[in-house]
């Protein structure tokens, strides 16, 4: 400091009153708070952003337009030999049984009065799903006894006109699609009115299998939902017994050397590992090596334990170093065993944060793709897998899978799929993460 | 003693994973080009048939091939989808791993379409339009020079005068290969950019340059699949897009479509042989998985039946080029007559 600052005459101030230092540091102080709130504008901008876009796209998909047809399942044509014998009546194909919608509907729409100029047989057809008539089909299989009799049915209509309802196909838009007419968006007009048209809940969207690209309007994400929960179990049951028994040796007996910090770091790093690393090892370990099969969700499950493992484990070491020392030695102070006290004591103290580790890495391990494109995940896969453990042997989706297909699929129906899958995706994500939460406010312990 | 538990379990569980029960589903990979037509085939099969839907995985021809030839067993996929033909590396590595017996199986043709944004001009091409168009050095006056094209009017002035901005199947895509061939090679041999470039060249060299691209930014290889094609037409509405024939017809409202030659693409100028830019599609059935499998002799004939592949099908619904020699295809599933050697 030279002299000259305080040469001269400067007047006392009061302390109330601010000096220019004073007021600099003040708004020095409003810029740091300002960045900070930027930096937290910025991460709720993109979030609003994402949220708003996935449920404007999505939202949609979880109500569906149907059709109620009372549909006359004609002997003639279902059942031939007349002997009500399904395995003689599965010769009948869903071709055969789209006839029959689509006479239903024909007839439906000519005794409701409803004409328009220039409607084709092909126009009409068309309004019904293809999937439809495999509705149709199953029932009548399973129920034999129905054939002769006319039966309600509610059926998913055309994607094309589930669109119109929920205003992605216009009329402007009908002339120039080669999948649609404008004569369909007229008769879904005139059914609407009629209550043969509706639009409704869509369970199946939850509940139904994957579909083709021939039928947008059936696609759902049961199988998806079955895979990934199934591939959560394996992964629970996997990680959680092996990361806590490593987190316990490596913190509470392991010596520590040169060993167990070449160990620590390689645990470090594995966390880091992209997880397409982790598919490439499990389509050479499980799936080539130790022939498990494709598609499965055991192999999933294993894969995603090999990627959740270094996360629990992390966290479980974090949550064993908070339990103070004093814990361990008064157990060992009153003649408890190592293992007694690390048992009775240790861990149930370390037990909320291990949840909470495992948890978050139970969220990870859902959300990941990259792993199951190796292993034949991303897959089209219509049959449900089996009850476990079987089940989990068999070909199943998983949920981030069943976006991905989604989206690379030509018809535009499938974007609101996408989304919707998406929205899914996300609740269970954030069932998850309350979860974690919730267990950390209740049970943690601050020392 | 619940972690000892834990552990013990996951132990058993993992044991018992080695012993995994037999496959009763057919396993099918490859091409997404015909992903598309087998995931119809699959559902329909699935529905009407007492096996299991089988289950398809796309991934792209060549991967499909490779995956089919990894060997015989449960564990090794049935079918092999594939846009474009198998070439002798993958009957090579067939043979070396035990896969003796491969049946070809051509379901039918795809067009691939040229497309630009709904609301843009007409276009009118050739395949020396394109030529000029993206080739990295093109013949002007006489001489072979560095393209100077910057608009369609530059290549050919019936074009209107927008900026060449192409989006292009990416090297990894089956399509890319018939692009190549039926689109750049025409071009380049019909606007004597070929016999320019083996001059100066060389016969070997020479022709590869024809499929050498130019690199300021006007042609762009999309590596995604035609959804990021035409979410990047829609950035960009001056641009062209390259599609499959299927994907167009989803999306009419969108796209306008390009003639090539003066033909406009469709399912029936493709079959007729008019429209030049098409390619046939095939699947690969590993002929030691027949009867092991169950079921698989049933899909692939279900697949060649006129039901599915015929010209009313649903497949020729979706865009698929209904195979005109469709009984002959049948006739050799049916006799499960494995391909020959590649001509």
């Amino acid at each position: 400091m030279t002299d000259a600052t305080f040469s001269g005459a400067v007047p006392r101030q009061s302390l109330y009153a601010p000096d220019e230092g004073m007021r600099r540091r003040n708004a020095a102080e409003a810029r740091f708070r300002l960045y900070g709130l930027i930096a937290v504008g910025i991460g709720l901008v993109a979030l609003v952003l994402l949220l708003s876009s996935v449920l404007l796209n999505g939202a949609s998909s979880f109500r569906q337009a149907s059709l109620l047809l009372d549909v006359p399942l004609d002997a003639a044509v279902l059942d031939k030999a007349g002997d009500r014998d399904p395995e003689k009546m599965k010769r009948v194909t869903t071709i055969g049984y789209g006839k029959l919608l689509d006479t239903a509907l024909k007839e439906m729409i000519a005794s409701k009065g409803i004409v328009i100029e220039g409607l084709t047989d092909k126009d009409v057809s068309d309004m019904i799903s293809k999937e439809a008539a495999a509705l149709v089909r199953n029932r009548v299989l399973a129920h034999p006894d129905l054939v002769g009799q006319t039966v309600s049915f509610k059926v998913l209509a055309n994607g094309r006109i589930d669109g119109y309802l929920k205003g992605r196909v216009s009329m402007e838009s009908a002339a120039r699609d080669s999948n649609v007419s404008p004569n369909q968006l007229r008769l879904a007009d005139a059914l609407r009115e009629e209550g043969v048209l509706i639009k409704a809940f869509n369970w199946l969207f939850i509940t139904a299998p994957d579909a083709s690209e021939l039928r947008p309007e059936a696609a759902g994400l049961g199988v998806a939902i079955l895979g990934s929960a199934y591939m959560m179990i394996i992964v629970l049951v996997l990680s959680l017994p092996i990361g806590v028994a490593a987190s316990v040796y490596l913190e509470e007996f392991a010596p520590k050397n040169r060993w167990t910090d070449l160990i620590e770091v390689n645990i470090s790093n594995l966390a880091a590992v992209p997880s397409i690393v982790f598919g490439i090892l499990g389509l050479a370990v499980f799936i080539n090596f130790a022939g498990l099969p494709q598609s499965a969700p055991v192999v999933g499950g294993l894969v995603l334990t090999l990627m959740t493992l270094p996360t629990i484990i992390i966290a479980t070491r974090a949550a064993l170093k908070a339990v103070p020392p004093s814990i361990r030695e008064a157990a060992l102070g009153v003649g408890a065993s190592k293992m007694q006290s690390i048992l009775h004591h240790v861990l149930p103290l370390a037990m909320p944060g291990i949840l909470t580790g495992a948890i978050i890495g139970l969220a990870q391990a859902l959300g990941e793709t990259a792993p199951l494109l190796l292993i034949g995940m991303v897959a089209f896969v219509r049959d449900y897998p089996g009850a476990p453990p079987e089940g989990f042997f068999d070909p199943a989706s998983a949920l981030p899978v069943q976006v991905y297909n989604w989206t690379q699929r030509a018809d535009p129906a499938f974007v609101e799929r996408a989304s919707g899958a998406i929205i899914v995706l996300l609740i269970f994500l954030l069932i998850m993460n309350a979860v974690a939460i919730v267990l950390r406010r209740k049970f943690e312990r601050r020392w | 003693m619940n972690t000892v538990k834990f552990t013990v379990s996951a132990i058993a569980m993992a044991a018992a994973a080695t012993a995994a029960d037999a496959r009763d589903q057919i396993q099918i990979a490859g091409s997404s080009t015909v992903l598309p037509y087998a995931t119809i085939v699959a559902e329909a099969f699935g529905e009407n048939f007492d096996f299991p839907t089988p289950v398809v995985e796309g991934g792209g021809s060549g991967a499909g091939r490779k995956k089919l030839c990894e060997g015989v067993g449960e564990n090794t996929i049935d079918i092999a989808n594939s846009s474009s033909r198998i070439k002798q590396s993958d009957i090579d590595l067939c043979a070396s791993n035990g896969v003796s017996e491969v049946m070809e199986v051509r379901i039918g043709y795809d067009g691939i379409v040229f497309a630009s944004d709904i609301n843009g001009p007409e276009f009118a091409f050739t395949p020396a339009d394109w030529y000029n168009a993206l080739a990295a050095e093109v013949v002007k006056d006489g001489a072979l020079v560095a393209n100077p094209n910057k608009t369609w009017a530059d290549v050919n002035p019936a074009l209107p005068a927008q900026d060449i901005l192409a989006f292009i199947p990416g090297t990894k895509h089956g399509t890319r290969e018939v692009f190549d061939v039926k689109v750049l090679e025409a071009g380049c041999e019909e606007t004597g950019a070929l016999e320019a470039l083996k001059a100066a060249k060389g016969e070997e060299e020479g022709p590869k340059g024809c499929l050498t691209l130019r690199t300021d930014g006007a042609s762009v290889d999309i590596d995604g699949d035609y959804t990021e094609t035409l979410a990047r037409i829609d950035a960009n509405k001056n641009a062209i897009g390259v599609f499959g024939l299927s994907f167009y017809q989803n999306n009419t409202d969108k796209l306008r479509v390009a003639t090539m030659g003066g033909v406009v693409p469709s399912t029936e100028s493709i079959a007729s042989g008019e429209y030049p830019v098409s390619r046939p599609l095939y699947f690969y059935v590993k002929k030691a998985h027949l009867g092991v499998i169950p079921g698989l002799q049933e899909y692939i004939d279900f697949f060649v039946s006129d039901d599915m592949a015929g010209p009313d099908g649903p497949l020729a619904a979706y865009g698929l080029v209904s195979d005109p020699e469709l009984a002959a295809t049948q006739a050799m599933v049916a006799a499960g007559t494995p391909m020959g050697p590649l001509n």
